[in-house]
């Protein structure tokens, strides 16, 4: 802050320093943002952080087996004495397996493994060669629950964003399009829009998850999926951006703009465009709830990414045998994950749309 | 309204068969056929592999197939399942029945709750439980159908009551019951499935009576009720309730899809013989008559309810006529 006094700061509403005019703009909005939402955005922040830096928070390889240790359930973290804080902070009484028979493992006390922090190029993790730790237990293979829920991050979280990409895409284009040009293009596409909309859509993914080739890789199965659920979903858009623009052609302020001798494409991208954006920025973020769960609903169904490669949704495959999911209540743990993701979007989008449409408020 | 049914009937053929082939098109982009297992088999010789594909018609080109497929479709023949060796129409019969029961009882259920309380909410507006229950909406929306059946199961399983089976339609002596006994087995085992199916309906249900009900409790012809000195009784139910029951009306036939689609999971996940598990169990083996008849059938149940809530949208609203409707 400057000592001299301004005269006009009332109407200075921008900062001297433009550099951090964003973070003070995000705080601002930070602190009208109620608590779920603030929630919701430290969820999303969180698991875009386990998916951009997944092999360094896995504690382990979400491919290996711990063929001593199938179904072991989420261990207790403790702390160490504090003689042992040269070595560990964290140590955790290893599992061995009491019954082979029902799967039981039970803590065996005598022993301990320390877990290291910031250690092997890990988040926390175990010595090499000791005792895994499994913070969220182990599968049926006896792979580590939490490292593959972090791998399986990367589908979920980016499922959502690219989907919503190539579906606003192809929804703006053809709805833009359809609008614009008219006549037999535009009864086509809506009527082809039309058939899509009164598809039994999930019956529909199903029919189309067949086409996928059992031996693709993972990374062209994500693709595959992305690409049959954004063919699925872009006529709502379409339809909706085609009717927005042909309202907005005759809306005053945008009429004013072109008597005043603005170029067509002024009007577009300085008039027309802002006022379809905001609609746009709120349907696209609570439109990739619907991305994420169809990817879960695919994979939980064996159609969608095949393992070894792990997402929220094949990792539930699990509990579909009764017997498992009374047995190992944890392998449900990757559902929380879809759930937080599910309602982190949804609280945003509200609130989005609140911010950007003051008119919708209640 | 004879003129406005008829003209929607006839708007659903051309989208019927749209779909149709759209489905029959995304079939033969699957790699393999239903033979290609049988094709690994070295006890079936190719010789007979031919002959099935000639009898089954998959050695024609797709526009063929689609024709006929279409014509016997026309003869309601639905073709045979190449996996089950019967007549897809028997098959889908019993499933679609159970498909709409479920979706049905599912419905009523979340109805039945979410209308009240999206009433009391939105009157009491702001009080604590209209905080409450608004956010407890945003929770059950936001559960994954799936995820919330295993956890309805996980806890049926603590329970462990003879009156919450987990998973199935039926029981496993259910041929042996007599016929109330029968009935009441199957309520038994619709309770796990209608709740957690109604959890979501409910929760958007109940965020749309209230955003309806507080944006009508605001409008002219409220405050005109309200100066006349109607009781506030009156004035909910008579005047803010009718109008807020429009859209409701639209989101019934409407909200099939998702209602379809949901169960289609739930059926899966829960093992309950519905359309949607035979069509992922058809779609698994490849067998194309089946799917090609599932997603008709979804189609179909579709479009009716599409029909019905806008022939109820008229009973129920007299400002809406049949002549603006159905043109598009």
């Amino acid at each position: 802050m400057s000592a001299a006094p301004r005269p006009f700061t009332s109407l200075q509403e921008a900062p001297p320093a433009r550099s951090n005019s964003y973070l003070v703009s995000l705080r601002r909005e930070w602190r009208m943002a109620s608590w779920p939402v603030r929630f919701s955005a430290l969820c999303l922040l969180l698991f875009y952080l386990l998916a951009i830096a997944s092999p360094i928070i896995a504690p382990y390889d979400p491919t290996y087996q711990n063929r001593r240790l199938p179904d072991c359930p989420p261990m207790g973290l403790h702390l160490s004495a504090p003689s042992e804080w040269s070595h560990a902070f964290l140590y955790a009484y290893p599992m061995t397996m009491v019954d082979p028979e029902a799967r039981k493992s039970a803590e065996d006390r005598a022993g301990k493994t320390y877990v290291h922090l910031f250690s092997f190029g890990h988040l926390f993790t175990t010595e090499p060669g000791a005792p895994p730790f499994f913070l969220m237990g182990s599968e049926g293979l006896g792979r580590d629950l939490f490292s593959r829920i972090v791998y399986g991050s990367r589908v979920s979280m980016f499922v959502g964003l690219i989907g919503v990409t190539i579906s606003f895409g192809l929804g703006i284009t053809i709805g833009a399009l359809s609008g614009y040009v008219g006549g037999l293009l535009d009864n086509l596409i809506m009527r082809w829009s039309e058939i899509e909309m009164s598809l039994p859509s999930f019956y529909f993914l199903l029919a189309l998850a067949a086409i996928i080739p059992s031996g693709m890789s993972a990374v062209a199965t994500f693709f595959m999926i992305v690409a049959i659920m954004s063919f699925i979903s872009w006529a709502g858009f379409a339809r909706i951006i085609r009717g927005m623009a042909a309202s907005v052609r005759s809306v005053p302020f945008v009429e004013a703009a072109r008597a005043l001798g603005g170029s067509r494409w002024r009007v577009l991208t300085r008039h027309v465009m802002p006022s379809v954006l905001g609609y746009a920025i709120v349907a696209a973020t609570l439109s990739i709830p619907g991305f994420i769960l169809g990817e879960s609903a695919l994979s939980l169904l064996g159609l969608g990414i095949q393992e070894p490669a792990s997402s929220w949704g094949n990792l539930l495959a699990q509990a579909e045998d009764v017997q498992n999911l009374a047995r190992y209540p944890w392998i449900l743990i990757p559902g929380v994950f879809i759930f937080l993701a599910v309602m982190s979007f949804n609280f945003l989008g509200d609130h989005l749309r609140d911010r950007l449409d003051p008119s919708s408020r209640r | 309204m004879a003129r406005f049914l008829i003209r929607r009937i006839l708007n659903m053929i051309p989208l019927l068969i749209g779909i149709t082939f759209l489905s029959f098109l995304v079939m033969s982009l699957v790699p393999g056929n239903f033979l290609s297992n049988l094709k690994m088999n070295p006890a079936i010789s190719p010789q007979l592999i031919k002959e099935m594909e000639a009898q089954f018609g998959l050695n024609q080109p797709l526009l063929v197939r689609y024709g006929k497929w279409l014509w016997a479709v026309l003869h309601l023949n639905l073709g045979t399942s190449l996996a089950f060796n019967v007549s897809v129409t028997s098959l889908i019969g019993s499933r679609a029945v159970n498909t709409i029961i479920l979706s049905a009882a599912s419905m009523l259920f979340a109805w039945v709750i979410a209308i009240p309380i999206g009433i009391v909410v939105a009157v009491n507006q702001n009080s604590i439980w209209d905080r409450i229950l608004s956010f407890l909406a945003f929770f059950g929306m936001s559960v994954p159908n799936f995820f919330l059946a295993f956890l309805v199961m996980y806890f049926a399983m603590k329970i462990n009551s003879p009156y919450l089976p987990v998973g199935g339609t039926y029981s496993v002596d259910y041929a042996q019951l007599d016929w109330i006994s029968k009935i009441g087995d199957r309520i038994n085992h619709l309770i796990l499935p209608v709740f957690v199916l109604g959890i979501a309906g409910m929760a958007s249900l109940m965020r749309l009576m209230r955003s309806q009900i507080l944006e009508i409790k605001n409008s002219d012809f409220v405050r005109t009720a309200r100066a006349k000195g109607l009781p506030e009784r009156t004035v909910i139910y008579k005047h803010v309730l009718r109008n807020a029951l429009n859209p409701f009306v639209t989101m019934a036939g409407y909200g099939l899809a998702d209602l379809l689609g949901g169960a289609a999971l739930v059926e899966a996940v829960m093992n309950l013989q519905g359309l949607g598990l035979l069509l992922l169990n058809a779609v698994r083996s490849l067998d194309i008559y089946l799917v090609m008849g599932s997603v008709l059938m979804g189609t179909v149940l579709l479009l009716l309810g599409n029909l019905l809530a806008d022939v109820a949208l008229v009973a129920v609203d007299p400002r809406v006529d049949f002549s603006s409707m159905g043109s598009q």
